[in-house]
């Protein structure tokens, strides 16, 4: 009788589960999509506050673990803010635990909600509603702090420099 | 699966059958319209038909939930006890799976499972399925443990928990059967507890006072609510116990004797639980409307504990399920059950050297409680010193708006008193998860003393004013080449006319450390990176090549630190990730960093939070870097093992050594880099703590020796501060610095360091010992 067998209702997890939401922008089968959202370490982020900052956002996630990255979403046209982000671990254990334990609280009293990310690839940080902003959302509201990147700090391509990742 | 349609059979799938009979038995016990009683008849009538077919497999269900569902105890022991009435050899040929499941489990250290085991065996005695002469003399064999020699104490440890934790379900059978056998035990146990050594009890304890709850070392709490047990002739009433129902039943059945158990030896892999101090928080004082709370000797106290926890622990990925069944147990109006709840799931969190799982899953779970008992959780007193997760806890908990306690007298005290630091590690904390203005909104203006300082960024260059400061007109320069796209190149040539404050290191060609350029470069960089976080990593990312290159000695990356909390000492979190950004694309090393928070500039945020939080993510990385070289070590030496195997297995042709020495060349290559890869990891590690250690003893040695020579009392805020976070190390790394024990023992924690820190290290080595 060996020592390491379990039981199917401890191994439930439905909160690390895949939704039903699949990217209809994906390039590829909805089998790549699959293998990548099971395979992902990013999360989307979605309901925040558009006074959400990137700081906030990097204190609540690092809660369950090592945070490699956070793109807050923006407006297609007017590049403000519009209420979604991506946030990338280094380890797929520690966006699990992000879906586990951050999803469904508060952040800036909003209930916010997170959802595998098949992988943040250029253009995918731009609200696609149709006055730019995030899909469901209406009103794309003016505030300070704007989190685009100045012309002088862009890469020409995404450089990525040998990093000691966890 | 295949869309292949077929005839679906009568019968179904033998993989069907066993999720069904698992998921019945697993199922029986939750809310149901029958009674248990019934339920547990049926299922024994069901499991007893499918014996002939399935017996393995209901075997292997019933001992793994027997190890994996203690919280069920009762439940399945009543269960195995109604098919050993009908099936009486099925009764022997589990008990015989439990024993080795038992001694499965303790020859791969699996000890908190072990414990389930021998709990589920001794209430079997309850369900006249074991003989309970023949249960009493395992436990002999266990208490016999403690008198071997040269074993570790927490070998001893566990078996005596065995023993002592059983006797809640088992102790009145066992005393009534067997009482002298008993009585000698337990006499046995009274002296080993008394000998025992408790050296690692302060490091464990989470409060520092007695007061208002001693927090006791586990065994010693245990055998006080087993002698008051025994005191009250071993009524205990808490515990439901379904098989009482079938006594008539169950009493008919022939009982099996348990087969001689002989502990397994102590060897060199043997690791057994770490020592436990028991926390607690609430008494019979607290809540003084509802049912009272059973006393901290009482062994209801102890079985609910051992109950909750082990509902957390089964249910811990899925907050909504885990808390409807805390809430859920049973006995709800004869206990606090609120109370219970709230205290366990503090005492995880405090859980030294850290909690069973990731601190925010506990945060989360008590939102959950709240929502579904809205106002119904216990205020928390918290008048004693606490610890860093409270404060995490409570910025997060705040947001969600469930704690709140007395900070009244916060504003009368020095600020470096543990109560008002407390709160203004709250606050910077709750200001991170909102913003500063907010802060301040809600924040009364009494406590604004407390509120943390507005996170904006102090460039020395900013102001016109500051003109006559060196390297003032090579930061305006800088400033506007950066903002024109400046690349690498032409970023080198502007700083080379920065002079050298250490003139004479600098031979005009090279880039010797030069703290002047590095101020400049990283002052401005940093300025002008400032919005957010995405700005600085890409500002660290952009100029990476001069940042390599100005922090390419050890003072240099001293330096470049240096510069960043200066620029950003209002804003911690800031610091915390861009240290972090540094480390991860080698601006800085882990070694530079643990100098630099020792370093006198640091000394006035020494004792602040986020000091810490940067010291031990450093650290985490260090480890994680080691674990990942050594992990692809393995998985290469494992791809040469492979191919080697496939080599010789299609080996049919003669050897041409050649072209097997080819193929293997590359492998073997990698293989000797990775190995040095990983000694060389392993020993900037190992450097990384000496360092750290080293330095706390220089710091604590010098407070001692200031004390001692001007007559004051050592044990100031900062001296406690410092003694605690020495401790922390110890407990946070602990798998790690074992590694180390010789060269602590002979280079650093010698016999010749004052006794206050000598204190911690040997704390420290009783925990395994």
């Amino acid at each position: 009788m060996s020592s390491g067998g379990t039981l199917s209702i401890l191994r439930s997890d439905s909160y690390a589960e895949l939704s039903q939401y699949r990217d209809q922008h994906f390039r590829g089968t909805r089998y790549d999509q699959e293998r990548l959202l099971r395979k992902s370490c990013t999360l989307y982020v979605g309901n925040l506050s558009f006074y959400t900052t990137e700081e906030q956002i990097h204190e609540l996630f690092g809660k369950s673990g090592d945070i490699k990255k956070v793109i807050m979403g923006l407006d297609k046209v007017k590049k403000t803010a519009c209420g979604f982000c991506f946030v990338e671990y280094y380890a797929r254990g520690d966006a699990e635990n992000a879906m586990r334990y951050i999803n469904g609280t508060r952040l800036d009293d909003r209930i916010i909600r997170t959802d595998w990310d098949a992988g943040f690839k250029e253009g995918r940080q731009y609200g696609r509603g149709r006055s730019g902003g995030q899909v469901g959302c209406h009103t794309a509201w003016d505030f300070k702090g704007m989190v685009t990147l100045p012309n002088f700090f862009v890469l020409k391509e995404h450089r990525i420099i040998s990093e000691i990742a966890a | 699966m295949s869309g292949q349609p077929h005839k679906r059979r009568r019968t179904s799938e033998p993989s069907e059958i066993e999720e069904r009979l698992e998921s019945l038995i697993c199922r029986v016990g939750e809310k149901s319209n029958s009674s248990l009683e019934s339920n547990l008849e049926g299922l024994a009538g069901v499991l007893e038909a499918d014996l002939p077919n399935y017996k393995s497999k209901i075997l292997r269900i019933l001992c793994t939930v027997a190890r994996l569902l203690p919280e069920k105890l009762t439940v399945y022991t009543t269960l195995v006890g109604l098919l050993n009435a009908r099936n009486y050899n099925f009764g022997g040929e589990f008990v015989e799976a439990m024993i080795r499941q038992l001694k499965e489990c303790l020859k791969v250290n699996m000890y908190n499972e072990a414990v389930h085991l021998v709990r589920f065996l001794s209430d079997l005695v309850n369900c006249h399925v074991i003989a309970a002469p023949s249960m009493v003399a395992m436990f002999e064999n266990f208490v016999s443990v403690t008198q071997e020699e040269d074993v570790p104490q927490v070998r001893c440890d566990w078996y005596m928990f065995a023993f002592l934790s059983s006797l809640p379900w088992v102790g009145k059978e066992l005393y009534e059967k067997k009482d002298a056998e008993m009585d000698r035990l337990l006499s046995q146990t009274e002296s080993y507890l008394k000998r025992r050594q408790k050296i690692h009890v302060p490091m464990l304890q989470v409060w520092t006072a007695d007061k208002p709850h001693p927090q006791e070392e586990y065994l010693d709490c245990l055998w006080s609510q087993i002698q008051k047990l025994k005191k009250d002739r071993w009524q205990e009433r808490h515990i439901l116990r379904p098989y009482l129902a079938f006594d008539s039943v169950l009493c008919e059945a022939l009982q099996h004797n348990l087969p001689p158990f002989t502990p397994p030896p102590h060897t060199e892999d043997s690791v057994y639980p770490m020592p436990r101090v028991i926390f607690r928080m609430f008494d019979y004082t607290d809540d003084p409307e509802g049912p009272v709370m059973p006393g901290s000797h009482s062994v209801e106290r102890f079985v609910i504990e051992e109950n909750l926890h082990c509902i957390i622990k089964s249910h811990w990925k899925e907050r909504k399920t885990c808390a409807a069944q805390l809430l859920s147990y049973p006995g709800n109006n004869k206990i606090p059950l609120n109370y219970h709840i709230v205290e366990v799931i503090f005492a995880e969190l405090f859980q030294l050297p850290s909690p069973p799982h990731i601190e925010v899953m506990y945060t989360t779970l008590l939102i959950e409680l709240c929502k579904l008992q809205p106002g119904s959780l216990p205020q928390v007193r918290s008048s004693t010193e606490t610890k860093k997760r409270l404060k995490r806890l409570n910025a997060f908990a705040k947001s969600h708006c469930i704690l709140s306690f007395d900070r009244s007298d916060c504003l009368t005290q020095d600020l470096e008193k543990p109560k008002p630091k407390f709160v203004r590690e709250v606050l910077e904390k709750c200001m991170r998860l909102s913003y500063h203005q907010r802060i301040i909104d809600i924040v009364p203006a009494s406590f604004s003393v407390l509120s943390p300082a507005n996170p904006v960024c102090i460039y020395k260059y900013g102001d016109e004013s500051n003109r006559s400061l060196p390297g003032y007109t090579v930061a305006l320069c800088l400033t506007i080449a950066i903002k024109n796209k400046a690349s690498n190149d032409e970023i080198f040539s502007i700083l080379k006319d920065v002079p050298n404050p250490n003139q004479d290191d600098d031979d005009g060609e090279g880039f010797t450390f030069n703290p002047l350029k590095i101020e400049v470069f990283v002052q401005t960089l940093l300025h002008l990176a400032a919005k957010s976080f995405s700005h600085s990593f890409s500002a660290l990312a952009k100029f990476h090549e001069v940042f390599k290159t100005l922090a390419e000695s050890d003072e240099g990356k001293l330096h470049v630190l240096r510069v960043v909390y200066e620029v950003w000492k209002n804003h911690p979190q800031m610091i915390a990730v861009l240290v972090d950004k540094m480390i991860r694309t080698q601006i800085v090393d882990c070694a530079a960093v643990a100098n630099w928070i020792f370093s006198s500039e640091l000394a006035h945020d020494f004792t602040r939070f986020y000091i810490w939080e940067i010291l031990h993510s450093t650290i985490r990385k260090m480890n994680k870097h080691v674990l990942k070289i050594h992990k692809e070590l393995e998985e290469t030496k494992a791809r040469l093992a492979r191919q080697h195997k496939r080599r010789d297995s299609d080996d049919d042709d003669d050897d041409d050594d050649r072209s097997t020495d080819r193929e293997d060349g590359p492998l073997e290559e990698q293989i000797e880099r990775l190995q040095e890869k990983v000694e060389s990891a392993q020993s900037e590690q190992k450097n990384l703590f000496l360092v750290i250690f080293q330095r706390f003893i220089m710091l604590l040695t010098e407070h001692l020796v200031r004390c001692e020579t001007g007559g004051i009392d050592v044990f100031t805020p900062w001296y406690k501060s410092c003694i605690e976070r020495l401790q922390q190390i110890f407990l946070q790394h602990h798998q790690i610095i074992q590694q180390y024990m010789v060269t602590l023992e002979n280079l650093l924690f010698t016999a010749e360091l004052d006794h206050h820190i000598l204190a911690v290290f040997q704390q420290f080595c009783a925990l395994q010992a």
